[in-house]
């Protein structure tokens, strides 16, 4: 599987989820782990570019798919992503645990809608819970993320 | 938090699968997992093995049939929501679909995994019963073609046997007064019931151990809904009353 555009072997388990095989197989920690059961979207990845949950499916499944996480949006030191940007400027997180599987979903949504209405940002963004902002400034960092995307 | 061990299997066609599923004892079909992988988490499904249809080429096809259309078997809930053949012959599956999770959850989660699952309040099982679809069920025995109506026969128990995959669905057309509303606590829950009307259907969900059609006039006739923490038998029953007046005022 590709992983932020490196080939790497899927794991020999097949029980090894995608989520932990991202986390403590090839380090890449900024994907969380909340619910483990679909609910929380905390581990949000892009497979071949549209937001899945990555609790949700084996390692093994990636195989031969494209799995970009939040790592791979930026590299280091290079500008920041326009959603990240957005979250950042809107002050978009409080304790950010929820906030890698937030920009994702977010990646996903603009994607293939880059110019949403209020209601479809809500709609958006049901499937990933926030336990400190009450939404209000992660609408907001959606709509300003809207902005700053290229078109 | 993980799932227990098993043995994974990846068929490259739906014979092989089908070969895998009458052969190997305790399997279960992995289709788009957004049911199963949660169980398996849980540790509520511990089955033996693991039969991944994904990687089957030229099994997600959405296309135009006797008078309605079908669904094959990885179809994704996603691909419904956003097919223009289901928004013209069956605008009822159209909106029943964006009530399902969240798209995240719709972008792997396929159509036939739903019905084959029969979460008694899930909706499609309900959208198929209203509608009188059908699935076909495929086995080194041969297909099978099974009515909506014969299909859910328990709680998450269908009349499928278990060497037999659900290979496809058929949804007829969508009859012009058609409606579906369902009350949950929040968007993209379960609901707590729900009631999908097609022409002079009511079929309703959430309510009972699978979905149920019941008579428009008299909805809750002979229902017995379950209780929980989210809401009582009786708030079910008045849930079943204020949806179904719903639909048919749509």
């Amino acid at each position: 599987m590709k992983v932020n555009g490196v080939e790497h072997p899927a794991p020999a388990d097949p029980r090894r989820l995608l989520s932990d095989h991202l986390r403590h197989d090839l380090g890449l920690t900024g994907t969380h782990v909340g619910c483990e059961h679909g609910v929380c979207g905390c581990c949000t990845i892009l497979l071949d570019g549209a937001p899945v949950r990555s609790c949700l499916m084996l390692a093994v499944q990636a195989e031969g798919h494209d799995v970009t996480t939040i790592e791979g949006l930026a590299a280091p030191g290079a500008p920041l992503h326009p959603v990240q940007q957005a979250f950042h400027e809107c002050h978009g997180l409080q304790c950010g645990f929820c906030t890698p599987g937030f920009v994702m979903s977010v990646v996903g949504l603009l994607r293939s809608n880059p110019n949403p209405t209020p209601e479809e940002v809500d709609e958006g963004i049901s499937g990933n819970l926030c336990r400190c902002t009450g939404y209000a400034s992660i609408r907001r960092a959606v709509h300003r993320a809207a902005e700053l995307s290229p078109k | 938090m993980k799932p227990p061990p098993f043995e994974y299997h990846a068929p490259a066609s739906v014979d092989e699968a089908c070969r895998l599923l009458g052969t190997l004892e305790d399997a279960k079909v992995l289709a788009g997992g957004q049911s199963l992988v949660p169980l398996l988490n849980f540790r509520l499904a511990r089955p033996a093995h693991l039969v991944d249809i994904n990687r089957i080429p030229d099994l997600a096809r959405i296309y135009e049939r006797d008078g309605g259309f079908a669904v094959q078997a990885l179809a994704r809930q996603a691909d419904i929501e956003d097919s223009e053949l289901v928004a013209r012959v069956c605008p009822l599956l159209a909106s029943a679909v964006r009530l399902v999770a969240h798209r995240v959850i719709r972008n792997r989660g396929t159509v036939c995994g739903s019905l084959a699952h029969a979460d008694p309040a899930s909706e499609l099982p309900a959208v198929l019963l209203a509608l009188g679809g059908r699935v076909t069920a495929r086995s080194t025995r041969g297909d099978r073609v099974i009515a909506a109506a014969d299909l859910f026969t328990s709680v998450m128990q269908t009349a499928l046997t278990p060497d037999e995959l659900l290979v496809e669905a058929w949804f007829p057309a969508s009859p012009k007064q058609s409606a579906i509303a369902e009350e949950s606590r929040r968007h993209g829950d379960f609901a707590l019931a729900g009631a999908v009307r097609a022409g002079d259907r009511l079929a309703l969900f959430g309510v009972a151990m699978t979905p149920v059609l019941a008579d428009p006039k008299d909805p809750t006739r002979g229902l017995q809904p379950s209780g929980d923490l989210e809401a009582s038998p009786a708030f079910r029953l008045h849930l079943v009353r204020v949806l179904t007046e719903r639909v048919f005022a749509a």
